[in-house]
């Protein structure tokens, strides 16, 4: 579905990303982590064109993304991306947010476009706030929206750039529910995440990543339990372990102890 | 259209031009030193928790703001003259009394809008600083002076440098009431050679490049005196 | 100063109307709100033409309010007055004479206001536009600048004031809104010139105080709007200065 072939990309005279190839097979879920700055979300917003590359390729679905002659819009009509701050629109009411694309894209018509939009708000838990408008929802109700508006231009494919991580700790939950639906409904997904027991659970590759490479590319199992690079070791490190230092791979007994950490609360 | 420059030789024109740039600079010049010395005073003056004190600069500030520039000059010229005491009145005859009451009228209003950046200059300002000033010693005028008035002009750059170019342009309302400054010298100088387009053309030349300059050094001066104090 | 009113009252308000085209108080308000309706189309092209990634609709713009900002008004007006006639082929009256001067004037500050409307809006907005397939236009026109629009009402109406400030110059060249009223009220009043002119102060004193805290109070009731747009419902708003954000 997807496929990324050696792509470089610079900010004037630094490098972001370096040498990045992967692919993202049909119903894959891929999370890509990193530490801060290690270039996940301009990786992924190179996906659907949001920031150019300067060398390499990246397709989806077969098509050439940063083609001079392309059309970007017919494109990114293809591919839902969901933002980390959910940029809903704030002068439109929840409904109308979802109903944009299909009426000014996909040019269907109001009743058809209404309908659909009902239906993928009652996907995601908020049939009730149709007519509310963004500024009145929680944070974690207002990216549940923003995922139905993805939704909406019925994408082969998702795009998710650290979905939970502007939210509060109690409405990463009923974000992350959603998601770890429409995985298990066999929806691509690549998602940049920090978020290690949704990796754990629902995603089928994980890519390390740390200053603009791919560093390890791996199952969960594998990159839980055995991480190989040093980097990608000392970065699951911090985050199960904070202020403690990194661990050589860890044995039976000890990897237990990990995967119990892991699970979900 | 057929243009000829030619007008521009006469040594009457080149005087009547060289004049009214001479009197356009020294009208600007005066008018933001007075404006701007008087804003200081009516910012500094406004920090005074004294009521009737601050509502009487409030008018003033509302009253030079909400007024145009063309009344004010025209209240001054025509309507003050009836108030002033004889002698100050004579004076003033005698010494160009366009001038001065343009100058007065455009020092004025351009102190009120310098007075109300250099305010939200002081505004920007957190209470954090004039805590730290006062605890070590400072007494409520010191702080002012020495800590939150250099932090508020420097805030204070970019909406100051605008309103300096504004002061440049209304010099041009001087026109109204006889002062020689460039825009009277382009509508004298027309009036006697017909050459309207040739001389509108080089007085509109004048504003726009002076006006490009100070916008410059404006640009300029915030670069080298920025809000944020790295060198 | 009373007596002054009492006799003149109506001349301010109106001018020679009923008697001759309207004038005073009612031509200013006139002139510059038909200048700041005309100049709005103009301003919001120039401003997206300020913002656009084409060159050659970037520098004309930038030219125009470069340049419209860097010259007075009152030389604008002149130009104006001798340069319509030159184009038009016929004398043009005062009224529409300084109209035009206004409108072109007026829409290179607007532009800057359109221009800071539009930049003044979270990125994410168009990113989140362009992602779901719209395109430049269209998420111009249904995300962006009904927005932008909204944010820039209080700038636009203490434009409007400035306006109105403005408009006393043109009796110059013979419009008779209210400064030329108080011109003619004080060629025949000489001795109580200053009461004449204290009136006409006074005037422009009200109507300019009264549209700028309209334009305060849009300001805060778009100011209470906002922060419940930037911020999830449930998290407090934490007081600003300045700007909202």
């Amino acid at each position: 579905m997807i496929s990324i072939e050696n792509v470089d990309k610079w900010y004037g005279a630094s490098q972001v990303l370096e040498n990045i190839s992967g692919r993202v097979e049909k119903g894959q879920v891929v999370v890509i982590c990193g530490p801060s700055g290690s270039g996940k979300s301009t990786l992924i917003r190179t996906i659907n064109a949001l920031e150019p590359i300067q060398k390499g390729t990246i397709r989806v679905e077969g098509r050439d993304i940063h083609a001079p002659n392309r059309n970007v819009n017919k494109l990114r009509a293809g591919i839902g991306f969901v933002f980390q701050q959910f940029n809903l629109f704030p002068h439109l009411t929840v409904l109308e947010n979802i109903m944009l694309s299909p009426l000014k894209v996909a040019r269907m018509d109001r009743v058809q476009a209404n309908q659909l939009a009902r239906e993928l708000l009652h996907k995601v838990g908020l049939h009730h706030k149709a007519d509310a408008m963004p500024a009145n929802l929680s944070g974690g109700q207002q990216q549940r929206v923003a995922i139905a508006r993805a939704l909406a231009q019925k994408p082969p494919l998702l795009l998710f750039d650290e979905p939970t991580s502007a939210l509060d700790p109690e409405m990463v939950g009923e974000v992350l529910i959603v998601m770890k639906q429409l995985a298990s409904e066999g929806m691509t997904m690549v998602v940049v995440t920090h978020e290690m027991g949704f990796a754990r659970e629902v995603a089928d590759r994980i890519w390390f990543m740390d200053a603009g490479r791919i560093l390890e590319e791996s199952s969960p199992e594998a990159f839980f339990t055995s991480p190989q690079h040093p980097r990608a070791r000392k970065f699951l490190a911090d985050i199960l372990h904070p202020g403690m230092e990194p661990q050589p791979p860890a044995d039976p007994p000890a990897a237990q102890a990990i995967r119990l950490k892991l699970q979900p609360q | 259209m057929h243009l000829d420059f030619s007008f521009l030789l006469s040594h009457n024109v080149l005087t009547g031009l060289a004049l009214g740039v001479a009197t356009t600079l020294k009208l600007f010049g005066c008018a933001w030193v007075c404006g701007f010395s008087l804003a200081l005073l009516v910012a500094g003056l406004s920090m005074i928790p004294l009521a009737p004190l601050r509502q009487l600069l409030r008018l003033y500030v509302e009253y030079h703001r909400n007024v145009p520039a063309v009344v004010q000059i025209m209240v001054w010229y025509f309507g003050m003259p009836q108030v002033l005491p004889d002698k100050i009145g004579l004076w003033i005859n005698h010494n160009g009394s366009e001038f001065i009451f343009a100058l007065i009228a455009l020092s004025l209003n351009v102190s009120a809008y310098m007075a109300e950046d250099i305010r939200s200059g002081l505004r920007a300002i957190p209470a954090t600083q004039i805590e730290a000033a006062r605890s070590i010693g400072l007494n409520a005028l010191g702080a002012l002076r020495h800590v939150a008035m250099p932090q508020a002009l420097r805030i204070g750059v970019p909406p100051l440098v605008n309103r300096s170019l504004i002061l440049f342009k209304d010099t041009s309302l001087a026109t109204i009431i006889g002062v020689t400054e460039v825009m009277n010298q382009v509508r004298a100088i027309e009036n006697a050679t017909f050459r309207t387009f040739e001389v509108f053309i080089v007085g509109t030349l004048f504003y726009l490049l002076t006006s490009l300059l100070l916008m410059g050094f404006g640009a300029w001066f915030g670069k080298r005196y920025p809000a944020t104090f790295r060198s | 100063m009373i007596h002054i009113l009492q006799k003149y009252g109506m001349l301010f308000l109106v001018g020679p109307w009923p008697h001759g085209p309207l004038g005073g108080l009612g031509a200013t308000l006139i002139l510059a709100g038909l200048g700041l309706a005309g100049s709005l189309p103009i301003a919001l092209l120039l401003g997206l033409a300020r913002i656009s990634p084409w060159r050659l609709l970037r520098w004309p713009a930038s030219a125009w309010v470069y340049g419209l900002r860097g010259i007075p008004l009152i030389m604008i007006i002149f130009w104006a007055y001798y340069l319509l006639p030159v184009i038009i082929g016929d004398t043009v009256p005062p009224f529409p004479t300084a109209l035009c001067a206004i409108i072109v004037y007026e829409a290179a500050f607007l532009a800057e206001i359109v221009r800071a409307g539009i930049q003044g809006l979270p990125p994410g907005q168009m990113e989140a536009a362009r992602s779901a397939g719209l395109s430049y236009v269209q998420a111009m026109v249904h995300v962006v600048l009904p927005q932008a629009l909204a944010n820039m009402l209080p700038s636009m109406v203490n434009q409007f004031v400035s306006t109105i400030k403005a408009t006393s110059i043109v009796y110059i060249i013979g419009v008779q809104e209210i400064t030329y009223v108080a011109q003619q009220i004080n060629t025949i009043e000489v001795a109580d010139a200053l009461q004449t002119y204290l009136i006409l102060a006074i005037a422009y004193f009200l109507l300019c105080m009264a549209l700028s805290s309209l334009a305060k109070t849009i300001e805060r009731r778009l100011r209470l709007r906002q922060a419940g747009v930037s911020r999830p419902a449930g998290r407090p708003i934490r007081p600003q200065f300045g700007e909202a954000q």
